[in-house]
Order: C-alpha cells, then sequence, then structure tokens
C-alpha cells in the first residue's frame, strides 16, 4: 500500500533522513520505532507532505506522491495524526472532527463516523461543545486520533498516540488502535517511544537510529531481538 | 442632550466605518501573523471604483438610486477582492517562509506603490465623489440632524459585520479559516487547502475595505490617492486597541475610536483629534499590546 524508497529529507544543514526505504502493507499495523530524534516523526512528515523530500520517492497505492501538497496527500486517503496532537484549541471538539472530515462531501456519512467515534471513545462526547484547547491530554489524543479518522483514510499514520498519557489510557488506546484496525480495516503506520506496546500489536516493525532504519522484522520477531531488548525495550 | 446624541451617532457611523477596515486588518494578522499595511490603499481603491463607475452604474440602472447604491458598492468590493487576492499572490506569497519583517517592509512597498501609482494614474488632486446615497436630514430638530448618511453607514456595516461573523463562524470555510489562523500545519494535515483559505481572507478583508470606502466617501465626498492613509491608520488603532487577530475586538475598536475621535472633535479640538488616535495606540503598545480582548501571544515581528 504505501513503499518508501531512499528517502532523505534536512532541515537545513541537519539530515534528518538518510536514505530510508519501508513498506508498508495493506491492512497491516507497522510499527516505527527509535530513540528520541531519530527521524520517526519526520519519516511521517515526508509521508504527509508537510516535510520536504529532496531525494527518493514514496509510492502510496501506486501513484507517486512525494513532495505533493497536504491537501492532496490526505485526498488520495492518508492522514496524519501529528506528534504533540495539534488539536485546533480555538475550535469546539465537533468542529475539530468536522476539520477532520474537511474534505468530505457526505454530511450524513460524517455525522455516522462521528456517532461511531463516540463508541470508540465516549469521553470525546461530553466534551463535543467545549473548544478542544480545554480537554485533558488523553481526551486531546483521542480527539487527535478520531480527527484523523474522520477523513475515513486508507492509512492512518500515527505519531507517539501514548506520548503524555497516563499509564492506565495508554492500554485503552492501543486497544481501540488494534479495533481501528480490525473493524474499519484501516492500515496503520504506528511511530512510538512505547517500544513495548507498539511491537505488541504490530504485524511488523522497523527500529531507526540517526536517519536510518536500522532493522526490520515482523514484530514478533523484533521484541525477541536481543539488540532490540536491550536498547528500546528495557531489558 | 441633542448635542450629545448627534456625537454619539456620528461617533458609531464613523466607528462602523473604521471597524469594517479593522476586520481586514485582523483577518490578515490573523491568518499570516503579519500587519498588511497596504490595505488602506485598498480602502482607497475602492473609492475610486466608486467614483468611476457610479455615474455610468446609475445611468444603467435608471432611476433606483437604493439599488445602484448596491451595485456600486458590490463592483468596489470585487475588484477590490481581486486587488486584494492579487497583491497576495505576487507580493506576500513568495516570502511566506521569510522573517515577518520582510513581508512587513513588502507591505509598505505595496501601499507606497498603490499611493503613487493611484496619484499618476487617478491624478493627485481631491475629486467629489457622487452622490450614491440619497442625501437628506432623516432627523432635523434644533441642535440635532442626523444625515441619511450616517444612517446608511451604520445599518450597512452592521449587516456587513453580521454577514461576516455568520461565515466564520458558522460556516465550514469559516472554521477552515479559524484552524489555519490556529496552525498552519495542522490545518494542511485536515484537507483543507491553506493557499485558498488564504485568498478567500483577502477576499473578506478587501471587500469589506470597499464597502467601508464607499460609505466613508458619501460621508465625507472628497476622495484622493491618498486618502487610505488616515483611515487606515485608525483601523490599525482600532484593531490592535480591540485585540489585534480577534474579530469582535476589530469591531469594537472601531466604535471606540470612531467615538473619540468624533468627542474630541466636538467637545475639545478637531486638532486634537489624530493624536489622541495615536496616543491611544501608544498607551495600548505600552500597557496591554494584546489589547482589549486579545489573548497575550508573543509575536517576533
Ligand atoms: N523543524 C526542525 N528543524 C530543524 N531540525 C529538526 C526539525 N525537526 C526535527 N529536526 C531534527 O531532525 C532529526 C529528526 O527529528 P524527528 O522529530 O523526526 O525525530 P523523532 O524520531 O520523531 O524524535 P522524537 O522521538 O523525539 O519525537 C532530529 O535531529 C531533530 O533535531
Ligand atoms: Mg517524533
Amino acid at each position: 500500500m504505501l513503499e518508501i524508497r531512499n528517502l532523505h529529507v534536512h532541515y537545513g544543514a541537519v539530515k534528518a533522513l538518510k536514505g530510508i526505504s519501508l513498506a508498508v502493507g495493506s491492512g497491516q499495523i507497522v510499527a516505527l520505532i527509535g530513540a528520541n530524534g531519530a527521524g520517526k516523526s519526520t519519516s511521517l512528515r515526508a509521508i504527509s507532505g508537510i516535510a520536504d523530500v529532496s531525494s527518493g520517492e514514496i509510492i502510496f497505492d501506486g501513484i507517486d506522491i512525494t513532495n505533493k501538497p497536504p491537501h492532496v496527500i490526505v485526498f488520495a486517503g492518508i492522514s496524519h495524526a501529528p506528534e504533540g496532537r495539534m488539536i485546533f484549541a480555538n475550535l469546539t471538539t465537533r468542529e475539530n472532527l468536522e476539520m477532520g472530515a474537511y474534505l468530505r462531501k457526505d454530511k450524513g456519512e460524517i455525522r455516522k463516523d462521528i456517532e461511531y467515534l463516540f463508541s470508540i471513545f465516549p469521553k470525546l462526547k461530553e466534551r463535543i461543545n467545549q473548544p478542544g484547547g480545554k480537554l485533558s491530554g488523553g481526551e486531546q489524543q483521542m480527539l487527535a486520533i478520531g480527527r484523523a479518522l474522520l477523513a475515513r483514510p486508507k492509512l492512518l499514520l500515527l505519531d507517539e498516540p501514548s506520548l503524555g498519557i497516563a499509564p492506565i489510557l495508554v492500554k485503552t488506546i492501543f486497544q481501540k488502535i488494534v479495533e481501528i484496525n480490525k473493524e474499519l480495516q484501516t492500515t496503520i503506520l504506528l511511530v512510538e517511544q512505547n517500544a513495548h506496546m507498539a511491537l505488541s500489536i504490530a504485524d511488523y516493525g522497523y527500529v531507526m537510529e540517526t536517519g536510518e532504519i536500522r532493522l526490520h522484522a515482523p514484530a514478533s520477531e523484533l521484541a525477541q531481538n536481543e539488540e532490540v531488548k536491550k536498547a528500546y525495550l528495557g531489558m | 442632550m441633542n448635542q450629545l446624541l448627534q456625537q454619539i451617532i456620528n461617533g458609531i457611523s464613523l466607528g462602523s466605518i473604521y471597524a469594517l477596515i479593522a476586520l481586514g486588518y485582523t483577518m490578515i494578522y490573523g491568518i499570516l501573523r503579519f500587519i498588511n499595511f497596504a490595505h488602506g490603499d485598498v480602502f482607497m481603491i475602492g473609492a475610486f471604483v466608486g467614483f468611476y463607475s457610479a455615474p455610468h452604474i446609475s445611468k444603467l440602472v435608471g432611476g433606483s438610486i437604493i439599488f445602484s447604491g448596491i451595485l456600486v458598492m458590490l463592483l468596489a468590493m470585487l475588484i477590490c477582492s481581486l486587488l486584494g487576492v492579487t497583491i497576495e499572490k505576487f507580493a506576500y506569497k513568495p516570502l511566506r517562509s521569510r522573517p515577518k519583517l520582510t513581508v512587513l517592509i513588502t507591505a509598505i512597498g505595496v501601499s507606497l506603490f498603490l499611493e503613487y501609482g493611484g496619484q499618476l494614474i487617478f491624478g493627485p488632486d481631491p475629486k467629489l465623489f457622487p452622490t450614491i446615497v440619497p442625501s437628506m436630514a432623516v432627523v432635523d430638530t434644533q441642535n440635532l440632524v442626523i444625515g441619511s448618511n450616517s444612517i446608511v453607514a451604520i445599518v450597512t456595516a452592521a449587516i456587513l459585520m453580521l454577514i461576516l461573523r455568520f461565515i466564520v463562524f458558522n460556516t465550514k470555510m469559516g472554521a477552515a479559516m479559524r484552524a489555519v489562523s490556529y496552525n498552519h500545519q495542522a490545518a494542511a494535515l485536515m484537507g483543507i487547502n491553506i493557499n485558498s483559505i488564504i485568498s478567500f481572507t483577502f477576499v473578506l478583508g478587501s471587500s469589506l475595505a470597499a464597502a467601508a470606502a464607499i460609505l466613508y466617501s458619501s460621508v465625507y465626498p472628497s476622495i484622493n490617492p491618498l486618502m487610505g492613509i488616515f483611515p487606515g491608520l485608525k483601523a490599525f488603532i482600532a484593531a490592535v486597541l480591540g485585540g489585534i487577530g480577534n474579530i469582535y475586538g476589530a469591531a469594537l475598536g472601531g466604535l471606540i475610536i470612531g467615538l473619540t475621535e468624533t468627542f474630541v472633535t466636538g467637545y475639545l479640538s478637531p486638532t486634537y483629534r489624530d493624536a489622541i488616535s495615536f496616543g491611544i495606540l501608544i498607551l495600548i503598545l505600552l500597557f496591554k499590546p494584546s489589547g482589549i480582548m486579545g489573548k497575550f501571544e508573543a509575536e517576533k515581528v
């Protein structure tokens, strides 16, 4: 579904991605793990068109989307719940969700999708008319995921959904991610610091280190890998 | 008593016009975080569109002065929208990733270009703006004259502001504008085309400035290519006073500046009118740079 070939991205003089290649198959959950500054977020930003690619290719469903404007990429079926959530603090929860569905015209279906979302994240329903800035961190994270889902993406990019969230909620969020993957058949590329959790729900995993892919293997294998255990699983 | 009422009506009428212009400053600031110093000159162009088109339009439409007045205003709004969008595309867009100071200086350049271009094309001397709003005294008693101009200005500005409020707070496009003004990148990730939202904002701001120009020129009918400077500055002060970026603040700021100026002119002396407005600007920048309704946001300009 998604294929990245030899991707390079730099911010000024900082080389953030030094030729990474990876693939995400339809229906999979793929985890991208690695230390701080490894280039995980940059990879997602390049896919969704908000970071400039200096060379390499990003192919989605057979189409080259490298350096296409973000709205074109959303239209193609990719949506991105970014690092730090980026909730519109000045818009209500409902408006935030409606922005997620910005390119859709099917009003009735959007309403149904919002109802469905409330069944996954009941907390959001209680906050429906409150400004996004007034939501707690966990609620904002649910809103960020929900907002991205409302585009009805084929591929959902999630950047650290567990960041800054109470441990008890982390488990719930990961359960919901699996639920979304299974019930909506949404393919997911998941970036996480919490490598243990990420590998436990993923089909396949990539390990990044300073702008390069260091290792990749089926998630269950990665979780057993000595190097990964030592560096990322704290064992 | 009547004199007070007179001042209040005059103040609200001038204030509503400032408010319309201030809304353009504040919306463009909200989206792009810079002061479009050419905005007052877009206002001036609006007045000249009215000046040149009104005689033709009233000949075309014939009798109804109200209908032709509305047409003149709509035409001015249309042409200024195009002008605003063009300015953004050619002068500001190429600089979008540059420091705000660069854009600010460019805006001043565009402003000078329009002012001196205007002098070249329209001629530097003042022209008499045609009667678009039927001019008569609606109320005329001792010490109290309420002209139809003032009433038309107040009512038209109120209607336009209500329409704007509807667009910004009750439509999808308006929500997208607010999303973009909060965070460009997050908005882009929603599939919002940032460039079209920016253009749309310039359409709204410039057309309100054009409407303001028609109303203003109907009250003060001597127009010239430099006429945008002062109303532009006053409206800018109004936007800062209300809280730059906040559309309710711009409306409120416009009214406050309009009333203040009218009162100073009426009770003190017209000499102090401009000084008071600039005094307000200095005070607000010193003591509450975020304005009456704005939240404070440190901005590196
Ligand atoms: N806007 C930016 N300007 C300059 N350098 C940047 C920018 N964003 C990221 N970088 C640099 O690019 C590299 C990769 O950053 P990136 O955010 O992709 O890492 P990450 O793997 O997501 O890290 P984290 O786990 O901390 O989120 C880092 O060296 C970082 O300092
Ligand atoms: Mg990151």
